[in-house]
This record gives structure tokens, sequence and C-alpha cells, in this order.
């Protein structure tokens, strides 16, 4: 079954070419039956090649189709590596991945044909490409794959395409992944040299040869592509802007898929960023300093979907410190939850947004909870699992993040608990202030509050039980031994890792004391936020630091003055000196030049027959001067 | 008429022949009196005659270094320096030809323009 790993691909791109070439001629649920059942497909062959990789004593696979680059030493052939890390992700994303295309149809139904089929023929594209990224077996591989689901969340984010800002906020997106992927390119060239070859096994077997500041070197830019995908300081800021495309778009790519990304990249990588010791500490600050940014401003956002913005950079930020930490499987695991829960969230904000006919401000709503009970479920259930309280499944793999950031340095744990306790308190806000008290919009809106159809709540409850059970399959040793299922799938892509690091072993009653601590915070907070915000929900305008907090910490103005207005500037110089006066003057001054030589050559043809004698005695005369006096 | 018999007249007399020089410098004074003709006379036949002179300045030349030849090398052969003569009568001959078609194109253009003027021949500015 994994030699037909090919065809895990192969439907979402055939899907995409059937909605896209013939988007005009298809009807609307033809064009959904297509895109779903592509992708349920991918998933079906996913869930098969699971099974296989899952039997004991299986060899990672690395199956290439044929050769994408070959000059001289450099040989790059298009191949597939299948093992757990890739099968892994594989179900992630065609997992949730068909869960949402099924939920597009239903919230989509309102476009016309077209641009119905057009929407999912992007969708197809992304999850192809997001599966070229994580069966890649060499870097170029991948980095084919990460272009492409840039390629996508830009074309996703300007979907509705006639409104300005939106296109903008597209662009930001594509510009800033850009940014990174320069990173990502350089680390590439570099590795290619330093080894000469990019394939992973050959680089991970060459790697520990290698002097340790050639690897710092090409990890902390492998790094840098990283924090553009997925969304890490500095170059986060184009995260939030992209809720500007449509809900489902942002459970996909930016909750579930396209931001974990760079998490896999790196664990993938694990051995290098292990032999690096300075590059995981930098990934884990930033990725702590990420988590904490990102919460505080979540706290005060009054959009729905920004709140979700926010709080998907934080749990990123959460997963990058697990990764700097050393926790390989935590960092995973919690990729797998995260992707379970905010999807959840997402879809359910969607859900919001359609009930309401397209309102996002928390402040407008209130009261859902009888109107909307399956979503409000949900929805509770998704943030009971982000804020971490066992038994879900969001507890598990923050704890396991957590413990693994302990035992690195206490005190990564307390800012990384002092984040959660942040993460439970503007969840339950959000919930509070959406779902509790009274309804706040208009009579005309209060009249047409009704459920979302199936095609809505189906993949609701599907991402609901997954989100409360997810967390089983990682069940820490202090539990019970050898119960951490997920560990022992994963360990043969971490073990190189786990050998070189120095094992910090914490006795169990630190253990328990840390899950006690970091849960009861959680609880504290989430207890405090419920009863507050549905007493008296947050309604005005955030003042004095709740300011400074709404308006992101004033970063986007940083930027807009140290980087774009210098770079507008100089693009202005560009065009009007250089471009204008001295390459178009140029240009055009050759022309002129022309023009006026063959003016004054037309007058040799006077058509006076004295005239051209004397052209022909002249030029005689110059040959004869050549002749005797020039060539002596 | 009487002339008196200096000794640079006797010493002339004595020689073989003119030297070379003179004949050149006539050429070459006839060929350039002919080019100045040409370029600057406004008479069709008039340039004609010119160009009449720029051939026979240099049918004089080709004489005189025939005669230049044949005296340098008459011991050993008494033909040497035949040639130069030989090539004025094909210039003759060209010559010949070649006025009898200009005159018959003057004779056309006088008919069509009633003058032989080759300033009013400028239809070829067009």
């Amino acid at each position: 079954m994994t030699k037909l790993v090919y065809l895990v691909p192969l439907f979402p791109l055939i899907g995409f070419l059937i909605n896209g070439l013939f988007r005009k001629n298809l009807s609307k649920s033809l064009t959904g039956i297509i895109g779903c059942s592509v992708i349920l497909a991918s998933f079906v062959v996913s869930l098969l090649i699971f099974f296989d990789v899952k039997k004991e004593g299986f060899e990672p696979a690395v199956i290439s189709f044929f050769d994408f680059i070959h000059t001289g030493k450099l040989n790059i052939p298009f191949a597939f590596q299948v093992d757990q890390l890739s099968v892994l992700f594989m179900l992630i994303i065609t997992g949730v991945g068909f869960l949402i295309h099924l939920y597009s149809t239903a919230y989509m139904h309102g476009e016309e044909s077209q641009h119905f089929a057009r929407y999912f023929s992007y969708l197809n594209l992304f999850v192809f490409s997001m599966l070229l990224l994580v069966l890649g077996a060499n870097y170029v591989i991948m980095f084919i794959g990460w272009e492409g689901v840039g390629l996508c969340s830009y074309l996703l984010i300007g979907y509705w395409f006639k409104n300005i800002d939106y296109d903008n906020a597209a662009r930001k997106a594509f510009i800033m992944n850009r940014i990174g992927d320069l990173g990502f390119l350089i680390a590439v060239f570099w590795m290619s040299s330093q080894f000469g070859s990019v394939s992973f096994g050959e680089v991970f077997a060459r790697a520990p040869a290698t002097s340790t500041a050639v690897l710092t070197g090409i990890t902390l830019l492998l790094f840098v592509g990283a924090t553009g995908k997925s969304a890490q300081i500095p170059l986060y800021t184009w995260l939030p802007d992209a809720m500007a495309g449509p809900t489902p778009v942002s459970a996909l790519i930016h909750a579930a898929t396209m931001v974990t990304a760079g998490i896999y990249m790196v664990a993938r990588s694990n051995i290098l960023y292990t032999l690096a010791p300075v590059s995981q500490t930098v990934v884990a600050v930033i990725g702590l300093a990420t988590a904490i940014l990102a919460a505080t401003i979540a706290i005060k956002q009054n959009d729905i979907k920004k709140v979700l913005a926010y709080s998907t950079v934080s749990q990123l930020g959460y997963m990058f410190l697990g990764l700097g930490v050393g926790a390989y499987t935590g960092a995973v695991f919690h990729v797998m939850t995260h992707a379970f829960f905010k999807a959840l969230l997402f879809l359910g904000a969607g859900s919001v947004i359609h009930a309401i006919h397209n309102e996002q401000d928390i402040r407008k709503m209130g009261g859902l909870k009888k109107y909307l009970p399956i979503t409000h479920i949900t929805f509770l259930l998704a943030c009971f699992a982000i804020a971490g309280i066992p038994p879900f499944s969001g507890f598990f793999s923050k704890d396991e993040i957590l413990t693994a950031a302990y035992s690195k340095n206490p005190v990564y744990y307390f800012i990384g608990v002092a984040g959660a306790m942040m993460t439970a308190f503007y969840m339950f806000r959000l919930y509070a202030t959406t779902f509790l008290g009274r309804f706040r919009g208009t009579e005309e809106q209060e009249k047409h509050l009704h459920e979302s159809p199936a095609a809505i709540t189906i993949p609701l409850i599907i991402l609901a039980v997954l989100a409360v059970i997810g967390g089983f399959v990682g069940i820490p040793a202090v539990f019970a031994p050898n119960a951490h299922a997920l560990e022992h799938f994963l360990s043969p892509v971490f073990a190189d890792s786990v050998k070189i690091q120095e094992a910090h072993e914490i006795p169990a009653s630190t253990e328990w004391m840390l899950m006690l601590v970091s849960a009861g915070l959680a609880l504290i907070a989430v207890i405090y936020a419920w009863s507050r915000f549905s007493k008296k929900p947050e309604l005005g305008e955030p003042q004095g630091f709740g300011k400074i907090l709404s308006n992101k910490w004033y970063v986007d103005e940083l930027y807009d003055a140290i980087i774009i207005k210098p770079v507008n500037a100089l693009a202005k110089f560009l065009n009007n000196v250089v471009e204008k006066s001295i390459i178009d003057w140029a240009v055009n001054g050759v022309g002129r030049m022309i023009q006026y030589g063959s003016r004054q050559i037309r007058l040799l043809q006077s058509g006076q027959v004295g005239g051209y004698v004397l052209l022909m005695v002249l030029g005689i005369v110059i040959l004869f001067i050549i002749q005797l006096v020039l060539k002596k | 008429m009487k002339i008196k018999i200096t000794p640079a007249i006797r010493a002339e007399t004595k020689r073989e022949s003119m030297p070379v020089n003179y004949y050149i410098f006539l050429a070459i004074a006839l060929f350039c009196i002919g080019v100045a003709g040409v370029l600057t006379r406004r008479n069709a036949i008039i340039i004609f005659m010119c160009i009449e002179l720029m051939l026979n300045a240099v049918n004089l030349l080709l004489v005189a270094f025939s005669k230049m030849h044949h005296l340098a090398l008459k011991a050993t052969n008494p033909n040497a320096g035949i040639e130069g003569q030989l090539f004025v009568f094909f210039i003759m001959v060209v010559a010949a030809a070649e006025v009898s078609v200009g005159l018959a194109i003057i004779a056309m253009m006088y008919r069509n323009t009633h003058s032989v003027d080759v300033n009013f021949l400028n239809r070829l500015k067009h």
C-alpha cells in the first residue's frame, strides 16, 4: 500500500484541475461532490498507509519517481518519504481537510457557481501542495509544497477579490511568507554545498560530522523560513489580517495545516537542531515570546476571528517552544490536538457568523446559546480543550510541552503557564461574550437566528469528539507507564535526537505538581472569565493599557515606519529618477539620435547628379589615401 | 630665327629623351582639370568634354610609361613596353562607345526638358 502513496496528492490535484478548468460548466453540487470526494479518497489511502506504517518493524520508505534536477554532482529526485511523521501529518491534513471541505459546501453556498468552483479548486490545490510538503523526501520537494501553500493562502485570502482591503491582506501574507522563504532557500543552498545533497537521509547521516557553526547557521536560516510560514516573531503580522478570507479557509490554512508546516520542517530536521543547541534556544525563546505576545493581544480583541487568529499564533509559539526544548513528540502532539480544536473553533465561529449574517464583532453577539445549540456545545468543548483542562486533548499535549520546558529551564515553564492562563482567560471571555448573556444584536438578526445545516454541524460534532478524546493517544508516563502511544509511534523519527539529548528526568512528584499547577491555574482563569463576562461583557472601547493591547502593541505601525515607508520611498526614487529620467532618457535618446541621423543622411539623396559625382570622387580620393599613405 | 646654342641645350640634345616626370605632371594636371570640370560645370556636353579630357590624360600617361619601359628593356627585347600602347587603343574604343551612348542620352534629355542643364535632372530625389 505504501507504493500507492502517489495517489494521496494525486487525487486533490485531479480535483483542482477538474474544478478549475471546468468551473464555468459545473453545477455547485457537482463541484462540491468532486472537491470533497477527492479529499475523502486521499484520506482513505492515507489511512491504509497508516495501518501499514503502524505495523512493527516498518522501515521508512523513500519512493522515487523521476529525476527532478540532475546536474553534475547534484542529484535531486522527485521522491516521497513515507514514515511515521509524514503519515501522521497526511492523516491530519486529509482528515481535517475533508471535514472542512464538507463544511464549505454549505458555508459558501451563497456564491455563484463559477466562484464556488474556483474556491474548491484553490482548496484542492492547497491540499495537494501541503501533501507535497509533508511527503517530500528532500528539502527541494518540501520547498515546492512550501511555496504552493503560500500561493494558495494568497489566492484564498483574496478570494473575495473585489474588496481592496482583502487584496492587501492577501499580498501582506504572501510577501511576509516570501521573506521567510528567502531564509529557507539560503539554508537549502548552504546544505547542498555543504553536504552535496538535500535528501533527508543523506543530510541527516552527514550532519554529526559537520561543524556546529555550520549547522547553527543552516538551522537558523531554516527557522527564519519557519517564522514566516508559521507566524512567529517577527513575521507574524500577516496572520490576523488573513482573517479576511472565508472562515473555512482560516480553519484549514491558518489553523490546522499551513501554519504547521514550519513545525513539520523543524520536527523533520530534528537531528540538525539537536546538534545545534544555540538554534534550539533561539527557537524556544522566540516561540515563548510569540506565545505571550499574541496571548496579550488576544485578551482585548473584539472580532471573533481575530481572537482566534492571535490564539493560533500563540499556540504555534507553544509548539515551537516544545521543539526548542527537545520535546519533538510533544510539539507534534500539540499540532494534532491544535488542528482538532482550532479548526473546531474556527468552524464554530463560521457557523455563528453565518447565523448572524456576517457580523463578526462579539460585542454585538451574546445569548446565542439557545439559538445555536450544537455550535454552542462544540465551541464550549473546544474552549475547554484549548484552555488545557483535563481530560480534554489540549491538556495532554500542552502539559507535555510545559513539562519538557520545565526540565530544560524552569523559567520557560513559569512564563508558559502564565501564557496558558491568558489563553484560558481570553478563550472563555470569547465564549461568554458570544454565547452567554442576552442577545445584543438587532431584532431583525434575532428573528433569523437558526442552527446551521447538517453539512456544517456534522464536521463540528466530529471535530468535537476528536478534541475531547484526541489526547488519549498521548497519556504521559506518570499516569500509566508505556501508555504514550504517540511517542511510541513516532520514536523512530526522533530516535537519533533522543540519543544525543541529555535526558532530564523529573521525579514523578514534581511532574504531578507541574500538572496540577498548570491545570489549576487554567481552571481558575476559566471560572473567573466565565463568571465575569457572562454577567458584564466588555462592550466599550478599550482604555489605557488595554488600548495598546487592542492595537496589537503597534507592531504593524512600527513595521510600517521602519520598513515599508523606506522601501516605498526607495521604489518611488527608483521609478521617478532612475527609471524615468535615466533609463527612459537613454532608450528614447537612442531612438531620437537615429531619427536625427537619418534626417541628415537623407539629405544625401538630393537627386543632383553633381552631388553624386562629387561623392564618387571623394570616395576614390579616400581610397587612394588609405592605400598609398596609411598602408605603407 | 636664330637659336643661341647654350651648354644646357647642348647637354639636352645629347640625352636620349625627355625625363618621364614631365609627362606625369602633365597627365596629372590634365586629369585634375578634367575632374574639376566634371564637378563644377552645369552643361552636360561640357561635362562630357571633361570626361574625355580625363581619359586622354590617362592615355598620355600610359604611352609615356610604355616608352619608359621600352627604353629600359630595349637591349633584351625589341618589343618591350608595347602593352601600354595596346591598352591605349582599348581605352579609345571604350571612350568612343561611351560617348555615343552618352550623346544619345543627352539628346533624349534635351527632347524632354529642352535644356542640357544637369541640375534639371533631380527626379532621382523621389
